[in-house]
């Protein structure tokens, strides 16, 4: 276990230098002059040098890289020049607002769909099964600007029911902010519920097949039991591997979700960064969300390996 | 057992019926099935797939697929009528009252709960007892199943153990609740021969200790023979024989069994004594109506009067019945393969060499220095249990797993360890066919198509139909889809692949051991034919000893990468051998009645890790025979007795005959 660890973590970092890299290139090498890009086709070409003198654009690609890289590590994430704050400070704040969304979105939906989906898959082809696989189907192939849209123009501007925009004012009670991101949350929530209970369903229909769900029945157990210890239990190791799979997704989304209810997470700032030309922001919130990702993948790794007793414990004999 | 008649009958089981539903029509699975087992005793239930064997097994405990239903009789067990129970009642007698094992007891285990718990919620919800108390009772279940370190490996994981382990938990969960019926449904058909011959005794040990009725479902005559004390026969869902174990096995009546225990190879044949006989044709499917016989299609014996009616039991002594008008004729089961004569091979060129051979993982040496030669045209059997490195050897001849050292000539060239790296006549030359033809021939495709491309691939000049009718498949299964055949009829295909381009060694890893007894007949006819029209040698691989006495002409053993004992089939059979090879004999289960079983050889202790790079033999922390330190210490020596015969033990021949004939006398 500890040596599987040990490579995954080795992995991470080789994946994330390989991002960090392309993350740069993207960035800084294929547009060209990177003061240009920065200022814009207006700027005089003196502006143009001292920028680029500022950001150190005149010195080596290498020297580039690896300086930007260890300010990455090191948190000296340079100097927004939109919005003239140092970055990682900026960063940090906006994921925090993110996280916040993303965790409300999470944990509404997460053990609902688990449930829905477990229960959906116990009676295969049954009106509960129709209703779960048709409408989480639905609800996945709904993207989230129209389903955002939708909603907004139903329970925002149609019947008041919640707020319009995602923040609450300043000072308000954790409860009036959660009230806020109640609408922002669902388009995130809508399609999350399709993969994960698709994922819970096959996972209880495949333990429904296994011998020793028979076993479990043959004992005598009461169906309780079996449910819970037995086809739950086996059920979810693939699950948890999709729902930390759709951090990924989740990412995405938010960066539309952000936009559409004007929420300054880290999705809004990388937005606005990119069409502000604010290279240094886009650089680094792109390697942060890709650190995110990846963090989220060794997670569900730990999970599936403590939730399945032949990884956790080394291979069979 | 002669006591135990006058008890009434623990499970008895009057004119079942029980039906599936297939395409909207009630298709019959079980028909007027009667039978009766008292406590202490155990009744055997033979019979071929889609008998309707393991349907009446689940039908016991109500456990039936969705579109499976019982549409009459009854099931009474103890005073309790199964057919009648509500839901919860039946919760509370299957496991209490009644229990099974089956088959697979890897996959029969929860994958994520210590099997400890897994015995304890059988206490916990059958018994009062809870917790701790549970827990410790679970523990002295594993005890009473003879598992080593019972408390220890109550904390295992199902995947932590090995097969033999995992059918002893699974074993001890069933008789947890002291249940009053044991259903043991082909229990050993996936281990080794010892590991068998452990449950076998296991059982045994079960029987005397507890009054527990047995019902031993299973196609394995030999392990019925020794365990049960009555046997019904049971084709296409009907019984069409009763009686009592020895009787039914050594004196059949009704001509299926007759043909039953024809198919089977006897321990104790040698090639070229005794002809195994496939049963022709396959059993009626579900479906097909019949007036008469069920067997009648199928039967060498049959005369109009079987096409007519079917007939009713007759009564040919006390409890011993026969479904059938012609039992009292005993004429012989006409032959069905054609020929009469083996082919004998003398002492050929050899064809096939492997030099230290030679393949670790890391630190495990799965194959250890092994050297050995394959002659022309003979079939050469290979035999260990799991983990002996056998199907690796097979594969690193195949060119599928590259060898860590050693070298293997074809014709006294060297072949390329890499199949990429073998010129396309060697890779003709050499040719594989898999246990499991299911996951080796392509679904899409036809069989033509399969044994096109294999003709083409190996630039053969034989045809499609020529191939096809080598393996005797016909024109209609030549042009169908292989998921449309049946598992004998895809193994024919595999070899008639495999003969595509009539190769020089075909190397066959338990090619028989997926299929049914009398289909494994004609695979086994099949391969004996072929020989008579090809060059080819076989490596023929299996845990099966009976089989491969059958078959082969020579014979190599191996334990845990270690080639033991080499030689011809007659010797390695025979005093001297080696003591491994003894063990395995010893383990065959026999068409005898339990009263004439040799006494068979355990062996206990510890199998090494592979990975143990320990200077001394392979097999010393199990033999029975084992003399002292050296054994330990030092790696035995190759021995030759004669005739090419040769044996890896520190024992002189001499001594070995004399303590392996001393037993048996």
């Amino acid at each position: 276990m500890r040596n599987y660890l040990l490579s995954r973590v080795g992995q991470i970092a080789l994946t994330l230098l390989v991002v960090s890299l392309l993350v740069f290139v993207l960035c800084q090498v294929l547009p060209g002059n990177l003061a240009q890009t920065i200022l814009g086709p207006h700027a005089t070409a003196d502006q143009v040098a001292i920028l680029n003198h500022k950001l150190g654009a005149d010195q080596p690609l290498w020297t580039r890289f690896f300086s930007w890289l260890k300010g990455f590590v090191t948190g000296d994430w340079g100097q927004s020049q939109l919005l003239q704050e140092p970055v990682f400070g900026l960063i940090m704040g906006r994921l925090g607002d993110s996280l916040l969304l993303a965790a409300v979105a999470f944990v509404t939906i997460v053990p609902i769909s688990v449930i829905a989906g477990i229960a959906a898959g116990l009676k295969e082809a049954g009106p509960l099964d129709r209703f779960v696989s048709i409408g989480g189907v639905s609800l996945t192939v709904i993207p989230e600007f129209v389903s955002g849209v939708v909603l907004l123009s139903i329970f925002a501007i149609g019947l008041h029911w919640l707020p319009v925009t995602a923040v609450a004012p300043p000072g308000s009670s954790f409860g009036v902010r959660l009230e806020y991101l109640i609408l922002p949350a669902i388009p995130l929530a809508f399609v999350l519920f399709g993969y994960i209970a698709r994922m819970a369903r096959a996972g209880t229909i495949d333990v429904l097949a296994q011998p020793y769900y028979r076993t479990a029945i043959l004992k005598g157990l009461p169906r309780r039991r079996i449910v819970v210890s037995h086809v739950t239990r086996n059920a979810l190791p693939p699950t948890v591997a999709v729902i930390a799979g759709q951090v990924t997704y989740l990412v995405g989304g938010l960066i539309v979700v952000e936009a559409l209810f004007n929420y300054p997470g880290i999705g809004k700032l990388l937005l606005d960064s990119a069409t502000g030309h604010d290279i240094t922001v886009v650089q680094a919130a792109t390697l942060t969300l890709g650190l995110i990702i990846m963090l989220a993948n060794l997670l569900a790794d730990v999970l599936f390996a403590v939730l399945v007793p032949r990884i956790r414990l080394g291979g069979s004999r | 057992m002669t006591t135990a008649t006058q008890e009434p009958p623990l499970l008895s089981v009057m004119d079942l019926n029980v039906a599936y539903m297939v395409r909207g029509e009630s298709c019959p699975v079980l028909r007027d099935v009667s039978l009766d087992v008292r406590p202490g005793e155990a009744l055997g239930i033979v019979g071929e797939s889609g008998s309707g064997k393991s349907t009446l097994a689940f039908s016991l405990l109500r456990y039936l697929p969705d579109n499976g239903r019982i549409t009459s009789g009854t099931i009474r067990i103890g005073d309790v009528e199964m057919t009648q129970l509500s839901h919860a009642a039946l919760t509370h007698e299957r496991g209490n009252n009644v229990a099974i094992v089956y088959q697979e007891a890897g996959s029969a285990l929860n994958p994520s709960m210590r099997v400890g718990d897994q015995i304890a919620e059988v206490f916990r919800f059958h018994t009062s007892a809870a917790g701790d108390e549970a827990r410790s009772q679970a523990v002295e279940m594993l005890r009473s199943v003879l598992l080593p370190e019972p408390e220890h490996l109550a904390r295992r994981y199902p995947h932590e153990l090995s097969g033999g382990q995992q059918q002893r938990v699974v074993i001890a969960m069933a008789l947890a609740a002291n249940p009053k019926l044991l259903i043991l449904d082909e229990p050993t058909t996936a281990l080794d021969a010892t590991v068998e011959a452990e449950i076998v005794d296991l059982i045994g040990t079960i029987r005397s200790q507890s009054n527990t009725a047995i019902l031993l479902i299973s196609h394995n005559l030999g392990l019925v023979a020794r365990i049960c004390d009555r046997v019904t026969i049971l084709y296409s869902g009907r019984v069409v024989e009763q009686g009592t174990a020895t009787e039914v096995l050594h004196a059949p009546k009704h001509p299926y069994t007759r043909a039953l225990v024809a198919s089977i190879p006897r321990f104790g044949d040698a090639k070229g004594t005794r002809y195994l006989r496939p049963i022709p044709g396959a059993p009626p499917s579900l479906d097909t109506v019949t007036q008469g016989c069920r067997f009648a299609e199928r039967c060498p014996l049959a005369q109009s009067d079987c096409l007519a009616e079917e007939p009713p039991f007759i009564a040919l002594g006390e409890g011993r019945t026969v479904r059938c008008y012609h039992a009292d004729d005993a004429s012989p089961l006409p032959l069905t393969e054609p020929g009469d004569e083996f082919p004998v091979t003398e002492r050929r060129p050899e064809v096939l060499q492997l030099r230290n051979v030679t393949k670790t993982y890391k630190k495990t040496t799965v194959v250890h220095d092994l050297s050995l030669e394959i002659r022309e045209r003979e079939i050469f059997g290979l035999v260990g249990e799991s983990g002996s490195g056998k199907t690796t050897l097979a594969r690193i001849v195949a060119g599928l797993v590259e060898p860590t050292a050693g070298q293997i000539l074809l014709r006294g060239r060297d072949v390329p360890r890499r199949l990429s790296r073998r010129p396309r006549d060697v890779k003709r030359a050499i040719q594989m066919v898999f246990q499991s033809p299911d996951s080796t021939l392509n679904p899409r495709h036809s069989v033509r198509f399969i044994l096109q491309r294999a003709i083409k691939k190996l630039g053969s000049a034989t045809t499609v139909l020529e191939l096809a009718r080598r393996v005797r498949l016909d024109q209609a299964q030549v042009e169908s889809k292989t998921t449309r055949l049946s598992g004998g009829q895809k193994q024919r295909v595999a070899i008639g692949r495999a003969f595509a381009g009539s190769p020089d060694v075909v190397l066959l890893d338990e090619p028989v051991s997926a299929l049914d007894v009398s289909v494994q007949a004609s695979i086994l006819s099949l391969l004996v034919e072929s020989r008579r029209t090809s060059d080819a040698s076989y490596v023929f691989i299996s845990h099966d000893l009976a089989v491969v006495r059958f078959l082969a002409d020579r014979i190599g053993v191996m334990y845990l990468g270690w080639l033991v004992e080499v030689g011809d089939a007659a010797d390695v059979f025979a005093a001297p051998h080696h003591p491994y090879t003894e063990a395995l004999v010893s383990a065959i289960p026999r068409l005898r009645s339990s009263s004439e079983q040799v006494s068979r050889i355990r062996l206990t202790g510890p199998m090494p890790p592979p990975s143990a790079d320990q200077p001394g033999c392979r097999f010393a922390s199990r033999c029975p025979r084992k003399i002292g330190s050296i054994c330990d210490t030092e790696a035995p020596p190759w021995r030759q007795t004669g005739n090419g015969h040769k044996i890896r033990c520190h024992i002189s021949p001499t001594a070995l005959t004399e303590v392996q004939s001393g037993l048996k006398s």
